[in-house]
């Protein structure tokens, strides 16, 4: 176990330096922060001045060094924009994104868990034809659009819900279904197979055989073995989860790092851009961490295997 | 006991082929069967390219063409709508059956362009990795592991933040943020060919590691590269459209799904069918590109694990 914790480590070191290299290098490598930051009408002299200011005429590695050390210490530099710690503004709008990731995660596990299951275990039954063409044609979905139409039906037609915002409980239904339904089909077929592949293992023909009721085989044998794929495949898919909350964030103007970024995209605000980018992937990554830690936990073939 | 029972099987399936063996018109007319609706969604598909395609010559209108007069028309079939626009037209009175035509061709171009370059780079790297292993599949493993945890759509919007919204920057963008899907497949499939013994064939009859890779590897993972590459059509689509939708893609007054969603949104409130429509038509694409793809893989390997 010891072996694995410090091999998922020094993964975890290796991925955070690498997303580091690839933020800055959005901004230093693909573009020139100085031609986004002056107006395009300033001066050779102004552009060299700034140029100086901001340490850019250093080699590329010295001004990476800058970026990584700062960066650890939660120092991304001030907002252009703001003139606040990209950083203290990032982790502002932190909560309503996990908020929203969350809810998004229930609502997903609420549709995906009993409906895999379930046309795992009814395999190509009516039931699980109709899960399968939900989840193809959920796949896809442009969630932006499914949020919009959303909008147009709850919010306009009905005036059952708020269009946007944040706030109460009602301001939550309609983004974490929308995120909901942006996770649930995969997330619905590989619950799906991971059940399929358990039911075909020799420990549940064992418990059958034994005599155990096929409604004990499925709970106690089936389910907990199952469990493993099933968290592996949130894990990854955390990622994605992410990806869609700052699509649905968008839609619905809620008060999250996504649209802070989206805002500063606009603003050519580059701090808080690589700052949020930074702490979204950090996010990621631990998440990936602990979901490696749990299953290496649970199931001893993974860490000795790999 | 086992032999016997195996020659009564096979005996028994010799009974079955003699009474009646079906004909190979009734076994290709059966496989057709089983790829119904990959058909239909081919058909599908290639009515919208090709309405695309053909825009100048089926379009009813000049999709630029405004007339403030009849800004807002609701769809035909609506009180107040005019036959002469069916799906109604936008807050300038540009018709947007026009518009939906003309804007599939920015999708669909982008689409297919960035998967052919994110296709190129990630085959190439994930043969690269698997055939060689060593340092360098370490590298693009980890490259690989980097990007996956980026979120694809941050990724995106962070460089386009910065190289500015144009068509072949969004072509290079998403083919750049879409290839660590197809590396990782490609190595992993790559590691098992190696091993297998064409390859040491291969090798004791003096053919060069390029010519292995080329001649030998690479047309056993064709089916798999095609399959992937029809899927990520999709993918990359929803992706641009969410570009275009938040004002970073295609830019007005070119049509595309995405930027007619985000135009429409402001309008949603009194006319729906400026943001529903658009949508539709990214759903109804990215819909038919996954079924056919799924069929594709059916036809061509149905135990390929995608």
């Amino acid at each position: 176990m010891r072996n694995y914790v410090a091999r998922q480590l020094v993964q975890l070191v290796v991925v955070i330096i690498g997303i580091s290299i690839l933020s800055f290098g959005i901004l230093h490598v693909i573009g020139d922060p100085v031609l986004l930051l002056l107006p395009q009408n300033a001066g050779r002299e102004e552009f060299e001045r700034y140029r100086k200011l901001l340490g850019l005429d250093q080699p590329i590695y010295v001004q990476y060094w800058k970026f990584f050390s700062n960066a650890i210490q939660g120092d991304f530099g001030k907002s252009w924009y703001a003139d606040t710690p990209a950083f203290r503004l990032v982790l502002e709008r932190m909560p309503p994104t996990i908020y929203l990731t969350f809810a998004g995660l229930g609502v997903a596990m609420l549709i995906a868990l009993p409906l895999g299951i379930l046309s795992a275990l009814k395999r190509h039954s009516v039931v699980d034809t109709l899960c399968t063409a939900v989840a193809v044609a959920g796949q896809a979905m442009p969630i932006f659009w499914l949020g919009i139409m959303l909008i147009i039906i709850f919010a306009v037609q009905l005036k059952a819900l708020p269009a946007s915002g944040y706030g109460t409980w009602q301001h939550f239904l309609m983004p974490a279904f929308c995120l909901g339904a942006f996770l649930a089909p995969i997330t619905m077929r590989l619950v799906r197979s991971g059940v399929i592949e358990v039911m075909n293992m020799e420990y549940i023909k064992t418990a059958r055989a034994k005599g155990v009721g096929e409604r004990m085989v499925v709970a106690k044998h089936a389910l907990r073995n199952a469990c493993i794929p099933v968290i592996t495949v949130l894990g990854i898919q955390f990622g994605q989860l992410l990806g869609g909350a700052i699509i649905t964030e968008t839609v619905f103007a809620w008060p999250g790092v996504a649209t802070l970024t989206v805002e500063s995209i606009r603003n050519q605000d580059f701090p808080v851009v690589q700052c949020a980018v930074v702490l979204l992937a950090l996010v990621i990554v631990s998440v990936n961490l602990v979901v490696d830690l749990v299953v290496g936990f649970i199931d001893p073939r993974i860490r000795v295997g790999a | 006991m086992k032999v016997a029972s195996a020659d009564g099987e096979v005996a028994l399936k010799e009974v079955a082929a003699e009474s009646s063996a079906p004909t190979a018109a009734q076994v290709s007319l059966r496989r057709l069967w089983r790829l119904k609706w990959g058909l239909a969604a081919a058909a599908i598909l290639l009515l919208i390219v090709g309405a695309a395609a053909l825009a100048p010559w089926v379009s009813p209108h000049d999709p630029l063409q405004v007339n403030i007069r009849h800004r807002l028309a609701p769809p035909a079939w609506m009180e107040g709508g005019a036959a002469a626009h069916p799906l109604g037209t936008d807050q300038v009175g540009r018709d947007l059956l026009a518009r939906m035509i003309y804007g599939g061709r920015a999708s669909l171009v982008i689409g297919v362009s960035a998967v052919v370059l994110s296709a190129t780079v990630g085959v190439l790297l994930g043969l690269g990795g698997g055939y060689f292993g060593g340092r360098a599949d370490w590298l693009i493993m980890t490259l690989i592991n980097v990007m996956l945890t980026f979120p694809f759509v941050l990724l995106a919007l962070a460089v386009i933040a910065v190289l500015g919204p144009s068509l072949p920057n969004m072509i290079i963008v998403l083919g750049i943020a879409d290839w660590p899907f197809y590396a990782r497949v490609i190595r992993a499939e790559t590691l098992s060919i190696r091993e297998r013994e064409f390859i040491t064939a291969g090798r004791a009859l003096g053919m060069s590691h390029l010519r292995i890779i080329f001649r030998q590897i690479l047309p056993n993972l064709m089916s798999a590269i095609v399959v992937i590459a029809t899927l990520q059509v999709a993918r990359v689509i929803i992706l641009e459209s969410f570009l275009s939708f938040l004002g970073l893609g295609i830019q007005p007054p070119t049509p595309a799904w995405g930027n007619m969603l985000g135009e429409g949104r402001i309008y949603m409130l009194n006319s729906w069918w400026i943001a529903a429509f658009p949508g539709l038509a990214i759903f109804v694409t990215t819909l038919t590109i996954n079924l056919m793809g799924n069929a594709l893989r059916d036809w061509l390997d149905p135990h390929m694990n995608l």
